[in-house]
């Protein structure tokens, strides 16, 4: 297999924007870690209150919450889950009953102190644990190990895990507004939103920002990935808090706001997955969790409505762009298995920390590379900022991001209007993940391939084309490389019109680019989504597979060029 | 939480024709308003002679020629130009809106940007990428989000005359609806909600369709029974395109929906109407057009309707025979006759 260099990596190292640890907006959270909980658990407590004024509305959800939280210990029990929980909520169930038998006055009493309870369990449950020394420790690991996996696998010769001819920057490459995001990050509060393909988005996210000489993000971290210890201790002294996906009741999606809503607007740089979970198929994201990403808003009025200097909120939308994802056999399976259902997905980890290390080695020790497209930045309206901050408009005349909140000359609090903002955010977020995405050579031959197959079986619908059998599906070389030209030639022309990006390893001469492909797409799995066989065609070994690979690029209309 | 008082600024109105006038008279009963109109004749006129398109003017009005004044002055703005100007009209405001600005447009008709060189007739698709409603107008062209539409059967006349009427004024926020609510709403005239502003814009549109239609079936000399047949299939064919463009059914029920459609359909001074009727009698569209100086808006909503429904595989009978009629030299009477004759069963195969 050639070996697929990419062009060395320009970027120098870049310095951190704040020198001292203590001065980090996340740092500060922490330290104030038990204030913290307590300001999230009143204001919550004073949010529920507006949303089910009266004590038999909130009693009704308590008693839901205590249901599905029943259900949920008794059914699908996590190692990350509390020893007291069973404990806990039979104590809740038996006071709620017992709430029938007080006073009216003794009863709200009660009710608010269940409330609190709740929810302060909950305010502490998320609250991340940064700590100075495990950052540090935990980055030199990371960065430490790393680079001798990358090395000690690269090299195949003695010694060479202590070697460093290459580093983690030759592996992960960095492109788009760096240096955007770390003016950003100097003048306000910068909430990063990724595409989700994999579980070591949250790691290399982690290393990228620390690598962009970034302060630590906090991040929203899905609670299934504390089951695994090794990440679980990385996770917590990087700054995360915790996500649980399985709890839906009102309390606790109202604290999990608050808390991000909060840490906004005391500075602490954020980081969500608006996608909510992995992508399943393997396309780039288009249906946006509006939950976490409302809190951006609402702190943003917040902020506009506080005393003194407003600070700012932005968002920077990336896209991770992968030759592989190791969890795409899973993940497609699992997509097609509910597709055109809504189904709950239950997130399963075939990994325990044996297999993330197994998972790594196979990652360094391959030259398949990934790249990292850092976003320009946008205000909470999605409109783009120049490098001071300034929102503009189309037309690149500067205006001012408050006047959004502005009703009768007055900012106000208008929480439907706040909701419709969050739905215009997310479809910016979209659009701007389809501008910024790089295609790799990888993503295209993979494209090429299943459209011509679907091509030639047009009367197919999508899973009587996955049964077909894969020995009878064959490309000839010629016909793939002429499609594949064609729309090589596409891509560029709408990289011009700021419609996409590209990786440079997909230019030069076309047998090149696709080979690069074929070399990489989906390079550790077992079947191998699409090969050459003895006679030079192009067949596959697992159709599925292939659709996740071509999923990438489907929403640019470019089927119609096939 | 909206604050139940507005304040005294003026409200704005952007278009000095006969629906923009009649609606800054309703508008001025309660709140000072500026009238922009763009012929400086036309604001000397209204300003000294009190009196627009025969329709006598409020006091609390001022026409105004100048647009930045209008931003400037109102956080309330009612753009109320004909959709074939309406974009470039935002192109000239644009430059002095700000996001504080609520913006509710009363046009009826889609925006189609083109290719150069190309016509709707000529272009070989048309889709949502290249038909907008004005609503989506304003958005490409401004910083302004809060976006509301009025649509519903208003005759400018009987508005006039205070007799009763109703409209909807359609948008995603529940601000934009209830100053709306608040500015327009009088004894005599009721205002209804709706958040689907993309499915009552595109309401208004496609009932000029069928308003060509029902004065085809008129010159044809046809009475009541073909009428309300001609109404509800044509409500339905409405839902169907609707559907398509990315409209709720539900709008189409409304006020700006039959409500409206129901009135087109029986205003024979319409000019859409007057198209149909003539085009029964024989006429040439050509000729017809050439009398009437001003194009009928259903003309060109059956070109890209057409195209649309093609593009969006959609079955949508009376527009595609109004189609062939206009531009393929088809008859009124065997359009009619292959409508009559078309196999069809479900009454209502949408909810």
């Amino acid at each position: 297999m050639e070996i697929l260099e990419e062009k060395k990596n320009k970027n120098k190292p870049y310095k951190p924007i704040l020198e001292d640890i203590p001065d980090w907006p996340v740092y500060q959270l922490s330290k104030n870690r038990t204030e913290f909980i307590q300001e999230v658990t009143n204001q919550t407590i004073e949010r529920i209150k507006a949303l089910r004024p009266q004590r038999k509305q909130l009693t009704d959800d308590l008693e839901a919450t205590v249901y599905r939280e029943q259900n949920r210990i008794k059914r699908n029990k996590w190692r990350a889950d509390p020893a007291d929980d069973s404990r806990f909520w039979s104590g809740i169930k038996g006071e709620l009953v017992e709430l029938g038998n007080k006073s009216q006055e003794e009863a709200d009493k009660a009710t608010d102190s269940i409330l609190e309870r709740i929810v302060h369990r909950y305010a502490s449950e998320i609250a991340g644990n940064f700590k100075q020394t495990s950052y540090r420790f935990a980055r030199s690991v990371i960065k430490f190990g790393f680079l001798r996996l990358l090395n000690g696998t690269r090299i195949k010769k003695f010694g060479a895990f202590f070697r460093n001819r290459y580093t983690l920057r030759d592996k992960i490459q960095i492109v788009g507004k760096v240096k955007m995001i770390r003016s950003l990050a100097r003048q306000g509060t910068v909430v990063m939103v990724p595409t989700h393909f994999s579980n070591l988005d949250s790691i290399l996210i982690g290393w990228v920002i620390h690598s962009m000489g970034l302060p630590a993000f906090i991040y929203g971290a899905g609670l299934n990935l504390f089951n695994i210890k090794i990440i679980a201790y990385f996770m917590n002294s990087l700054g995360a808090y915790k996500v649980d996906r399985r709890k839906k009741n009102l309390p606790y999606l109202e604290t999990l706001k608050m808390y991000s809503n909060l840490a906004i607007q005391k500075g602490a740089h954020s980081l969500f997955f608006p996608g909510g979970t992995r992508s399943r198929s393997g396309k780039i994201e288009k249906q946006l969790k509006l939950g976490l990403l409302s809190t951006a808003i609402e702190a943003q009025r917040s902020l506009y409505m506080a005393e003194g200097e407003p600070k700012k909120v932005f968002i920077v939308p990336v896209t991770l762009n992968y030759h592989c994802v190791l969890e795409a056999p899973e993940m497609i399976e699992d997509y097609l298995q509910v597709k055109g259902q809504d189904r709950y997905f239950p997130e399963q980890d075939k990994y325990g920390s044996f297999g993330l290390i197994k998972f790594l080695f196979k990652f360094f020790s391959n030259p398949s590379s990934i790249s990292v497209s850092i976003g320009p930045g946008l205000d909470v309206m999605g409109n783009y900022v120049d490098e001071k901050g300034n929102s503009l408009d189309n037309t690149g005349r500067i205006i001012d991001t408050r006047d959004y909140f502005v009703s009768n000359g007055d900012i106000s609090i208008d929480r439907q209007r706040e909701d419709e903002y969050t739905r215009m955010l997310s479809q910016r977020i979209v659009t701007e993940y389809h501008k910024i995405n790089r295609v790799f050579a990888s993503h295209l031959v993979a494209f090429v391939a299943f459209q011509m197959w679907q091509k030639k079986h047009p009367k197919l619908d999508l899973f009587s084309l996955l049964r077909l059998p894969e020995e009878e599906l064959e490309l000839d070389y010629q016909e793939f490389k002429t499609v594949f030209k064609k729309l090589r030639k596409q891509i560029y022309l709408m990289k011009e019109n700021g419609k996409i990006h590209y990786a440079t390893h997909l230019k030069g001469k076309s047998d090149g680019a696709i080979q690069r492909g074929l070399d990489n797409v989906g390079v550790f799995h077992l079947n191998r989504p699409l090969i050459k066989n003895r006679k030079g065609n192009i067949i596959t070994k697992d159709l599925s597979l292939l659709y996740y690979y071509q999923n990438r690029l489907v929403g640019y209309d470019l089927e119609q060029f096939i | 939480m909206i604050s139940n008082s507005l304040s005294d600024k003026p409200v704005g109105v952007i278009g000095a024709g006969n629906f923009g006038t009649v609606i800054a008279n309703i508008l001025a009963i309660n709140r000072p308003v500026l009238l922009y109109a763009r012929n400086g004749h036309t604001v000397k006129h209204i300003n000294h002679k009190r009196e627009n398109r025969h329709h006598a003017i409020h006091a609390n009005i001022t026409a105004v020629n100048d647009l930045a004044k209008i931003a400037h002055e109102c956080d309330v703005i009612f753009p109320m130009v004909p959709s074939a100007h309406f974009r470039a009209m935002m192109k000239s405001l644009s430059p002095f809106l700000q996001p504080y600005h609520i913006l509710i447009h009363g046009t009826k008709g889609f925006d189609v940007s083109l290719p150069d060189g190309e016509t709707i007739d000529s272009v070989p698709v048309l889709n949502r990428k290249s038909v907008k409603t004005m609503s989506e107008v304003i958005r490409e062209e401004s910083v302004v989000v809060r976006i509301g539409c009025l649509a519903g059967p208003n005759l400018s006349k009987e508005l006039a005359q205070r007799q009763p009427a109703a409209t909807v004024i359609a948008s995603h926020f529940d601000e934009v609806i209830l100053t709306g609510k608040k500015l327009l709403r009088n004894d005599r005239f009721q205002v209804y909600e709706n958040h689907d502003i993309v499915g009552v814009e595109i309401a208004g549109v496609l009932k000029n369709i069928i308003a060509i239609a029902a004065g085809a079936l008129s010159g044809l000399g046809y009475g009541e029974n073909a009428k309300g047949l001609l109404v509800s299939r044509g409500a339905v064919e409405m839902i169907y395109l609707g559907r398509a463009l990315g409209g709720d059914v539900k709008a189409f029920l409304g006020v700006a929906g039959i409500g409206d459609l129901v009135t087109t359909c029986n205003s024979p001074l319409s000019r859409n109407f007057t198209v149909g009727y003539r085009l029964a009698k024989g006429e040439k569209l050509d000729d017809i057009l050439n009398d009437m100086g001003e194009i009928a808006e259903g003309v060109n909503t059956i070109q890209i309707a057409k195209k649309c429904a093609d593009h969006y595989k959609i079955r949508a009978l009376i527009t595609d025979r109004l189609y062939k009629v206009l531009f393929e030299g088809m008859t009124v009477e065997a359009a009619l006759d292959f409508l009559m004759r078309f196999p069809l069963s479900a009454d209502i195969d949408f909810i």
